[in-house]
């Protein structure tokens, strides 16, 4: 059998029912990574040894018929924001190349004490800005469906180690679609949390007020199972909501009947791939055949999502990325004259060029002179986008619209435009703004062979529903189900 | 008009504790301004009678016994330091002679 092949949930039941043993498990999976990693290039460091060790220690509770934990020698990938004891950390940039955390992240806590296993840390944009992964430092990772194409990102080391069947599942984190993105690009589920559903604590900080750690998994039933995991209060991060977790799987009836989706009109905008729009309506009218009901909705402000995002987003890092002055940890230049020369020279030397850039355009919209102009407009505006959310909820249940506007694009394609690659998020900003739960699951391809992105959104706390509605959609179709030939 | 200068991207790069070179200096100037120009649109809108929204969240001031919990050992926070002697972090002459 290809273990590698398996869902999280058809591994659990494996292992749980004592049908296969865990280092089997983990064996498999490395010798997937084996064969295809040379390709895909996902992750930035692989921990073989650490998972190996403790499949060990669950085949010997298997042996002796104890009870294990509930994802016990399930093995998943981490982006390489997330914290992880012993374990380096980078956020692919020079300037943590080295850094090895002290302590767990609150997620890595609750998998850890679910039974989960580390295959490795992923690839990602430097810091998480970006939307194809190009901006990492150390390399390339490619799209499993077709290696000349970006896997989305910034979580693409991620999405494609799940797509490639690297690892059973992954975790990822989104600011303006960091999950959801490279999730359709890569062709899987993959699920953005209200704000505050997840613990922040150990996730290296981008944007505070718009980050959200979130699983990316190989169908909708286990991302349930890494959201029911990974969510809920931490006493550790203040802004975690004190909001009971349901059983996301147990929700998963596949009963969407007289459930209302809206469609909101602005989301057809010029430059839309005609092969994306249709293969939305396409998905709408699957939702429809399962009996959900379409309610037109408007979000009159989507237009204005991304300005607003690109000053909030980057006036948190540039104050979040002050950190980083070759102190306490990180990249030190060899080369400085005294203290203040040392700052400028470390990150200078430490940063990549769009790091840089989104630094820049934080602090000129935080300086003096501009704050009223650039910064509070844009959280003005983000009053004006939360709101439309809070009309729209009133007439219809989830929203449905595509991912991104077009498919996987090419290496290249849009890295001297800082701005075309900021644009290919406008889908997805507008819930991070929002605070609102998204999952993007796969609604078909392209004739290239491309996935293409189905987004359902749902109310704040409600990732419930859209579970539902995207589990509903899965077992009606056919797409989750098909691989990359690697 | 152009958003933004030259002299400004120098100035702003020092507050960000950020060293540019010349070219970096260049491309940088070129790619705010643009950037900015497409941020104008937001100028569109009346926001005159809106709230900014900081967080989405209602946040409420969190406080805890003050009870001495174990915490990171002085050799774990020191571990990643670029440069230390004994239990400091060292770092290069803050004051000329």
């Amino acid at each position: 059998m290809e273990l590698h092949r398996l869902t999280i949930h058809e591994l659990r039941d494996l292992i749980q029912k004592g049908e296969v043993s865990p280092v089997r498990v983990v064996q498999d999976f490395l010798i997937r990574i084996g064969q295809v990693e040379e390709q895909v290039q996902a992750f930035n460091t692989l921990t073989p040894r650490m998972a190996v060790g403790f499949a060990k220690k669950f085949e010997e509770m298997q042996a002796r018929r104890e009870k294990l934990p509930p994802l016990a020698g399930v093995p998943l990938a981490i982006k390489d924001v997330i914290c992880t004891k012993g374990v380096a950390t980078t956020c692919s940039s020079r300037i943590l190349e080295n850094y090895v955390p002290p302590y767990n992240a609150t997620v890595m806590a609750r998998l850890n004490a679910a039974g989960a296993l580390m295959l490795g840390k992923t690839n990602m944009d430097e810091f998480a800005m970006g939307s194809s992964t190009e901006n990492s430092a150390f390399k390339k990772t490619r799209n499993p469906w077709n290696l000349g194409c970006v896997p989305g990102g910034s979580s693409g080391g991620s999405a494609a180690a799940v797509a490639a069947d690297m690892c059973a599942g992954a975790l990822g984190s989104d600011t303006g679609g960091s999950i959801r993105q490279p999730g359709g690009f890569c062709g899987i589920a993959a699920l953005k949390p209200t704000y505050g559903r997840v613990s922040r604590y150990g996730l290296v900080a981008f944007a505070s007020s718009l980050d959200q750690i979130g699983p990316l998994a190989k169908d909708v039933r286990d991302a349930a199972i890494l959201l029911k995991v990974i969510a809920g209060h931490d006493p550790l991060d203040s802004t975690s909501g004190n909001v009971p977790v349901p059983n996301y799987e147990a929700g998963l009836t596949g009963d969407i009947k007289g459930l209302r989706v809206g469609i909101p009109s602005e989301y057809s905008i010029p430059g839309m791939d005609p092969e994306v729009e249709s293969a939305i309506h396409k998905a709408i009218r699957v939702l429809e055949g399962l009996g959900a009901v379409q309610e037109n909705v408007a979000l009159p402000h989507t237009d204005y999502a991304v300005a607003t995002y690109y000053l909030v987003a980057t006036a948190e890092a540039s104050s979040n990325l002050e950190r980083y002055d070759g102190v306490k940890y990180g990249y030190r230049t060899p080369r400085s004259e005294h203290l203040i020369d040392m700052y400028m020279k470390t990150r200078r030397e430490g940063f990549g060029p769009e790091v840089k850039r989104r630094i820049m355009l934080g602090t000129y919209a935080l300086s003096a002179g501009y704050y009223d102009a650039y910064y509070l407009k844009a959280l003005k505006v983000r009053t004006l986008i939360r709101q439309d959310f809070t009309e729209a909820f009133k007439r219809c249940d989830v929203i449905v619209t595509p991912t991104s506007p077009t498919p996987a694009f090419k290496f290249g394609e849009k890295m001297d435009d800082p701005l075309q690659m900021y644009l290919s998020d406008i889908f997805t900003i507008s819930g991070n703004l929002a605070g609102v739960p998204g999952i993007s699951v796969n609604c078909g391809f392209t004739k290239s062979g491309l996935p293409i992105g189905l987004q359902v959104i749902g109310k704040p706390f409600d990732e419930e529903t859209i579970l539902r509605v995207a589990h509903a959609y899965e077992q009606a179709t056919p797409w989750h189900r098909e691989r990359p030939r690697l | 008009m152009a958003k933004i200068t030259r002299k400004e991207v120098e100035h702003v790069a020092r507050l960000a504790r950020l060293e540019l070179t010349e070219e970096e200096k260049e491309r940088m100037t070129a790619q705010l301004d643009s950037i900015l120009g497409y941020i104008d649109k937001l100028d569109e809108l009346d926001t005159s009678q809106v709230e900014p929204t900081t967080t989405v969240i209602p946040m409420v001031s969190v406080m805890r016994e003050d009870a001495v919990r174990p915490s990171l050992k002085q050799e774990d926070a020191l571990a990643n330091a670029p440069d230390r002697q004994d239990a400091f972090f060292r770092v290069p002459r803050i004051i000329e002679d």
